[in-house]
Formats: C-alpha cells, sequence, structure tokens
C-alpha cells in the first residue's frame, strides 16, 4: 500500500468509525429508553392493581 | 406527519444512503480515473460531500429557524436544533477528513494562511457555540427564539465560506468543480452519488435523532403523569 492509499484509507476509516459511533450511542439511547418505559409500565401496573 | 410515517422514513433514507454511499465509493474507486498529481485524490469524494452535506444540514437548521420564528410553532425549535446537531457532526468529519488529505498533500494538518479553511472553522466554531447558547438558557419560548435567531445569524456564513474557496487569492486548497479545467464526467458522476448518498445519510440520521429526542420528551410528560 503507498502512502497516499494509507491516507485513503484512514480518512474513509473516519467516516466508519463516526457512524459506528453514532449507531453506538443511538443502541444507548435505545436501551435506556427501554429501561425507562419498563420502569413506567411497572408504575402505571402497581397503580391499577392497588 | 405521524410517528410510523417518520420512522419508515428514517428506515427508507437509511437504505438509500447505504446503497447511494457503496455505489458512490465503489464508482470512486474503481471507475473514476485517478488524478496523475494526487495519489490521495480519492479523498475527495468523502471530503467535499462530507463539506457540502454539514452547509445543506446548517442550511436547514437555519430554515426550520426561520420558521419558527413566523408561525411561533415550537416543534419548528427542535427540528432546527437537531439540523444544527447534524451539520456540527459533518463539520468535524470534514475538518478532519480535510486535515487527511493536506497532511498528505500539502504537509500540514493545517494551515492559517487560507481563509476558506479559517472561515469554515469559524462556521463549525460558530455553530458549536450555538448549543453552549441553548444549554445556558432555561427551556421555553424565550430559548426557541434566541437560538432561532442565533442559527439565521450563521446561515449568513454559509455562502462566504462557500466563496471563499472560489475568490480565495491563493489556491492551495483546490478547487475541482470547475469548468475550466473541466472535471472529467467519471469523476463528476461518482462525486454526485457520493453526494447524494452524504446527503441522504444525513436525511436518515436526521430522522432518527428527531425520532430519539421526541421519545425522550413523551417519556418526561408520561414520567410525570404516573408519578
Amino acid at each position: 500500500m503507498t502512502t497516499g492509499e494509507k491516507y485513503v484509507t484512514a480518512a474513509y476509516l473516519v467516516l466508519l468509525g463516526a457512524v459506528l459511533l453514532y449507531v453506538a450511542l443511538i443502541a444507548m439511547k435505545l436501551s435506556r429508553i427501554e429501561r425507562e418505559l419498563d420502569e413506567l409500565a411497572r408504575l402505571a401496573r402497581e397503580r391499577a392493581g392497588g | 406527519m405521524s410517528t410510523s410515517l417518520r420512522n419508515n422514513g428514517a428506515v427508507l433514507l437509511s437504505l438509500l444512503a447505504a446503497a447511494l454511499l457503496v455505489a458512490g465509493f465503489a464508482l470512486a474507486f474503481f471507475w473514476a480515473p485517478e488524478a496523475q498529481d494526487d495519489p490521495a485524490f480519492r479523498i475527495f469524494y468523502l471530503h467535499v460531500p462530507v463539506a457540502l452535506t454539514a452547509y445543506a444540514c446548517f442550511g436547514w437548521g437555519g430554515w426550520k429557524a426561520l420558521r419558527l420564528l413566523w408561525t411561533r410553532d415550537e416543534r419548528y425549535d427542535l427540528e432546527s436544533y437537531v439540523a444544527i446537531h447534524m451539520g456540527v457532526i459533518f463539520g468535524l468529519l470534514a475538518l478532519v477528513t480535510g486535515s487527511v488529505w493536506a497532511r498528505y498533500t500539502w504537509g500540514v494538518w493545517w494551515t492559517w494562511d487560507e481563509r476558506q479553511l479559517v472561515l469554515f472553522l469559524v462556521l463549525f466554531l460558530f455553530y458549536s457555540a450555538y448549543f453552549m447558547l441553548r444549554f445556558s438558557t432555561p427551556a421555553g419560548p424565550r430559548r426557541a427564539r434566541t437560538s432561532a435567531v442565533y442559527a439565521l445569524f450563521g446561515v449568513a456564513l454559509i455562502p462566504v465560506s462557500f466563496l471563499a474557496i472560489r475568490l480565495a487569492e491563493r489556491y492551495i486548497h483546490p478547487v475541482v468543480l470547475t469548468r475550466d479545467p473541466k472535471i472529467e464526467n467519471e469523476m463528476l458522476a461518482s462525486f454526485g452519488v457520493c453526494l447524494a448518498g452524504m446527503l441522504t445519510l444525513a436525511g436518515a440520521l436526521y430522522l432518527v435523532e428527531l425520532a430519539g429526542k421526541r421519545a425522550d420528551a413523551r417519556l418526561s410528560e408520561l414520567r410525570e403523569l404516573v408519578a
């Protein structure tokens, strides 16, 4: 691989890394929303039962 | 627009972005001719679409800010904020990919002598400061209006930053999309597909981010109702 090709690869890896980082952040956010929804559902069930 | 329609839009845009970007990069690497004088020229198919997408996101954020000021409808506040958020991400990517290209071609990661680089950095920092302004003010109509006015001021910097690349006296920063000498058709077509892919990717990320923020807001409402 020539030096020029190495720089091209590095630039494209920056984009790939950014997209993967974004996917990871969205996955973390989704799991937090899921946890909070579970908690709210539990509270709603308790309220309906009691 | 209903939530499911918006989410379907995000899915469709994501698939379209993946297809366009794979096709665009494949065209750029295997079909478009190599630039004889710059072995790292293929960064062009990434760097320029990313920078133009950043401009588009800032412009979209400005348009939503204008709609907010015009209609006083607060949903445009979130839309403007998310568009600027995307613009800052793409702006950072443009700076990083540009630096990688500059390091190979010019031998430096950054140069303060090039006004187009400095103007892009000013635009990026201006919109980065948008978040400081936004989060230093309590949520509400006042924050929405202040943020909208700030976002609109930034839009004025976009043509200055864009045109600086063409009007600058020193041409260290390359101007590839010109009529004389004319860019080769294969290069232009590959660039067009890459740009369409990058804009579609930004659109998909915008819808995903917007859906996440709206879900957060609804959760907060539910929490208050259940508490």
